[in-house]
């Protein structure tokens, strides 16, 4: 805790825990939507981990090694694995391969892990490391960010419509939306039905973004929120703390509550990536086949 | 000053009510999950590994809404929207 800049300013816990939670933002939000608002350490790291995942695959193919030529390095064999792994998950949904969805549900399993593996750095470490830099907040996960899941989740929202509507049509959309599940073959009670069949399905439809990007969130900020009570209940002595002997009790119970929840939580990390991951898919397999 | 305290209070209730019942239903939800999948183990041992994968995504969309209402819950705990409209 912030000892060392302000030794008259020991900060209580609401105050440590909603410093933690605040992002670097260049205004005030005004209210709870205000689109001038920009989290710029959301922007920063997801930018960076982008970078990170996009150019090392991108050497990864470039340097691949087939049969023949060489044997495949260590790198080369990961990244093969994962890319296995999603097309896979395709296969078994779409039947086969897909010259657009594979691609994007690497991209999100990948992106969404790195932003998840976010959450195992020590969780003061890279905000002090800022303070000493001059930035007053930084939040370095950016799935604990609403702004950053919704925005995943609704560009996903955006391709289901596109997919329906390039696949169906906007008569086969439209027609899926209203015409099921209550069916008549009389034309009145099927117009009295469309607004019932409108409710449920208008309820199915904008479900999937919303359960999308809360899960994400919801997983990310209460893991992030536990590592915060974690620090904070058995950290509170600081580094004075540490000629006391309830001073090491506190570190010593801090490694042992850390290590548990971090082990807990790569388990959480790795099924959130995927489970956005598939879902992604079979909610764009859903899109581009007519059911019914 | 009153009506802080009121708000204060019933919002801790609210919380507790959020997680508690986010907690009741994941758990019976995810008893039930886990023992279908132990039976349908126990009947075909060979589809393991597909069922396991099955069970861990049908696991996230049971985990969905009690997420959700946590995520609601700390929100109220830090940032309270109702005390602003009192003393904002």
């Amino acid at each position: 805790m912030a000892v060392e800049h302000a030794a008259s300013e020991v900060p209580t816990a609401t105050e440590y825990i909603k410093h933690h939670l605040q992002f670097l933002a260049n205004k005030e939000a005004s209210g709870v939507i205000d689109f001038s608002v920009i989290h710029w350490d959301s922007v920063f790291f997801s930018v960076l981990l982008a970078i990170l995942f996009g150019a090392s695959f991108y050497v990864a193919a470039r340097r691949s090694v087939t049969t023949g030529a060489g044997v495949p390095g260590k790198f080369q064999n990961f990244v093969e694995m994962i890319v296995e792994f999603v097309d896979t998950q395709v296969r078994d949904i779409f039947g086969r391969t897909h010259p657009y969805i594979a691609p994007l549900a690497l991209t999100i399993f990948c992106w969404v892990f790195l932003f998840n593996f976010m959450d195992m750095i020590p969780v003061d470490l890279l905000p002090a490391a800022a303070a000493g830099a001059g930035l007053s907040h930084l939040k370095v996960v950016p799935s604990t960010d609403v702004n950053v899941t919704f925005a995943m989740s609704l560009t996903v929202f955006a391709l289901i419509i596109i997919y329906s509507i390039k696949i169906k049509g906007i008569g086969g959309f439209v027609s899926e939306l209203t015409l099921h599940p209550f069916h008549s073959s009389n034309i009145f009670l099927q117009a009295l039905l469309v607004p019932a069949n409108l409710i449920l399905e208008g309820v199915n439809l904008f479900a999937k973004p919303i359960s999308l990007a809360l899960r994400l969130f919801g997983n990310l900020y209460a893991g992030e929120l536990i590592f915060l009570l974690i620090a904070l209940f058995t950290l509170s002595a600081g580094f004075g703390g540490l000629t006391t002997l309830s001073g090491w009790g506190g570190v010593f119970a801090h490694f042992v509550l850390g290590l548990v929840w971090a082990i807990y939580h790569i388990l959480v990390i790795t099924l959130q990536a995927f489970v956005f991951m598939m879902l992604t898919i079979v909610y764009l397999a859903q899109a581009s086949t007519k059911s019914h | 000053m009153e009506n802080l305290a009121q708000v204060q209070g019933m919002t801790a209730l609210a919380v507790g009510i959020i997680f508690g019942m986010g907690a009741l239903g994941t758990a019976i939800g995810f008893g039930i999950l886990g023992g279908r999948f132990l039976e349908g183990v126990a009947r075909q041992p060979e589809l393991a590994p597909l069922l396991l994968g099955r069970m861990f995504i049908v696991a996230a969309l049971v985990d969905a809404v009690a997420f959700i209402g946590i995520g609601f819950a700390l929100f109220f705990t830090f940032a309270n929207p109702f005390t602003a409209g009192l003393t904002g």
